[in-house]
């Protein structure tokens, strides 16, 4: 008797690899002798365009990134260009940043949680999830204009102060989302054939946490105890308390427990924002950054001059580079800006955690179930704008 | 108000490396003259390392410095510089929260050690640097394009390679003529 594997295409084209994901198993029976992941479908050209665009242009780019939390992804890049340009946002700015991200941080995880869900057999927490999810969504189209790609932050700050009514508004969503949380918990958390699904799949330990890059809730559903906005924080965080929820054994059903518990927090940060929110401008008072207020253009002539030069020739940045990370949902989402003195970055290197994250996948589904590569693809959490941009 | 301006402007909104003044005296003990600098600029710590020392300098930095996490590996382009390409890696010390860029001048041809054997989540963004830079690592367990088709040519990052790419039908197969190019923006 001879032992024929047979290869299989996962993907592109596959309701459970939410997005185009191809992955090569070659199987044995149900079981995965190999897999290999095969990305580049919706490889943009991100970083290239960016250098051929202002800081400001490269903006609503950057937004298409892990299109799930836009406003994070903004937040990146806004800190990374202040940071070389040696500037910072305004205390109400840098406060309404905090919520906008953490608003983020609550979509994608319902969105992830949703459909993570949805792969796994249980459909009902997707239109929970969604419910919820809408309503983030209305307060960026409120904020911003847009649901996904509110575009909200400018160099320097922020493009408008809030809308009226968007601080009850959202204060009203996150005091309801504890037990929203609740809700899905119960369908899930004790649910024996969640808990078939999702315990002891795709363990992974603090060591290959590191070995392999993973960040965020990845990493701390393993245990370990890193938060960027704890380890290093940026735009205000250290003003606000918020628990870092842990996992234990690091496998799948834990990084869900970590992930809903997130969402919890997150609230709680929004909260206390909104509670602290300080008055004052929402963008920095530098001529060189930040577009003078609309009436005065009309009337003065060099704050015509001013928004003429921002908008035409962009704001020129010193020379330099630098890093910068942030504490996306998916993990660590860094931008590495390199700039020659000019108005368009010579170049620009977006750490993408979904990248990152997606390269174990192999090690994790190698050995295991079909249906576990399933729940491994959706506890990695990615967005393949964000794997491949 | 210009007050109020000026300490929003001083305090830096995203945190500069703490003051660990021992690293880049450390780094030159061991290693150095493949130390060629060490920069701190907008509170961020950027080494430049010569591309032999490459990989000692990693494992000394991963097993005696903590820092055991690799955030990336990012290529640079440089045309008009002698080496062409500049390697950077982003290092990370949990314990410590501290960052740390490495950074290697690499010339045009020159084959770049990997570090996947350091970190194996080197993997997947060196292959990325080979597909879209083109820069060749030698050691690497799978390197092949990642993000373009197998079939693709050329390194598109590249300084010369065109924003709108290249020709890849002929106008006689298509049945019209294309205009190509048409200016940056």
């Amino acid at each position: 008797m001879v032992l024929e594997t047979m290869v299989l295409n996962v993907g592109p084209q596959h309701p459970s690899t939410h997005g185009v994901l191809r992955v090569v198993v070659e199987l044995e029976g149900e079981r995965i002798r190999r897999c290999i992941p095969d990305i580049g479908y919706l490889h943009r050209g991100i970083e290239k365009l960016m250098e051929h665009k202002t800081y400001h242009q490269c903006l609503p780019l950057t937004d298409r990134l892990d299109y799930l939390a836009g406003p994070s992804n903004n937040l990146g890049f806004v800190l990374a260009v202040e940071t070389l340009l040696g500037v910072s946002a305004p205390p109400r700015a840098q406060a309404v940043r905090v919520i906008m991200a953490e608003l983020a941080r609550i979509a994608s995880h319902l969105f992830w949680l949703g459909t993570h869900a949805h792969d796994l057999g249980a459909m009902t927490p997707l239109f929970y999830a969604f419910r919820e999810r809408e309503r983030v969504m209305d307060l960026f189209e409120m904020a911003g204009g847009s649901r996904l790609f509110p575009c909200y932050f400018r160099i320097g700050g922020l493009a408008a102060d809030l809308p009226e009514g968007f601080a009850e508004i959202a204060r009203a969503f996150a005091a309801e989302v504890p037990a929203r949380t609740l809700d899905y918990e119960r369908l899930l958390t004790e649910n024996p054939i969640w808990l078939a699904r999702t315990k002891g799949v795709g363990r992974v330990s603090i060591d290959e946490v590191l070995d392999w890059g993973w960040s965020g809730p990845l990493a701390r559903a393993s245990g370990l105890a890193w938060d960027i906005r704890r380890s290093n924080p940026y735009c205000g965080y250290e003003q606000y308390t918020f628990e870092i929820p842990l996992g234990e054994e690091g496998d799948t059903f834990d990084r869900y427990r970590v992930r809903i518990e997130e969402i919890r927090q997150s609230a709680g940060i929004i909260i206390q924002a909104l509670d602290q929110l300080p008055g004052g401008p929402v963008n920095v008072l530098d001529p060189k950054v930040s577009l003078p207020p609309k009436p005065r253009v009309y009337r003065d002539i060099e704050a015509l001059i001013q928004h003429f030069l921002i908008i035409e020739e962009g704001i020129k940045v010193p020379k330099g580079e630098v890093y910068v990370a942030i504490e996306s949902p998916k993990g660590e989402m860094g931008f590495y800006i390199v700039s020659d003195g000019g108005s368009k970055p010579y170049r620009v290197k977006n750490r993408a955690p979904s990248f990152i994250n997606l390269q174990a996948l192999p090690k994790l589904a190698e050995g295991r179930l079909l249906s576990d590569l399933i729940a491994l693809i959706g506890t990695i959490d990615i967005v393949l704008a964000d794997v491949d941009r | 108000m210009a007050d109020e301006e000026q300490k929003s402007a001083e305090q830096s909104q995203v945190p500069a490396e703490p003051p660990a003044p021992l690293l880049e005296p450390l780094l030159r003990e061991q290693f150095g003259e493949a130390v060629l600098a060490y920069i701190r600029f907008r509170g961020q710590r950027c080494a430049t390392i010569a591309l032999s020392a490459l990989l000692d300098v990693c494992r000394w930095l991963k097993a005696e410095q903590g820092f055991t996490y690799l955030a990336d590996v990012i290529a640079v382009d440089y045309p008009k510089r002698d080496k062409r390409f500049q390697m950077v890696y982003q290092l990370f010390c949990v314990e410590r929260a501290e960052r740390l860029r490495l950074k290697v001048d690499v010339a045009e041809g020159e084959s770049v050690p990997s570090v996947s054997g350091i970190w194996s989540g080197a993997a997947w963004p060196e292959r990325e640097c080979f597909d879209l830079m083109g820069i060749v690592f030698s050691g690497h367990p799978d390197l092949r394009r990642i993000l373009l088709p197998e079939e693709a040519t050329g390194h598109p990052l590249r300084k010369d390679y065109p924003l709108r790419g290249r020709e890849r039908f002929a106008d006689e197969d298509l049945g019209y003529k294309v205009e190509r190019g048409g200016g940056e923006r």
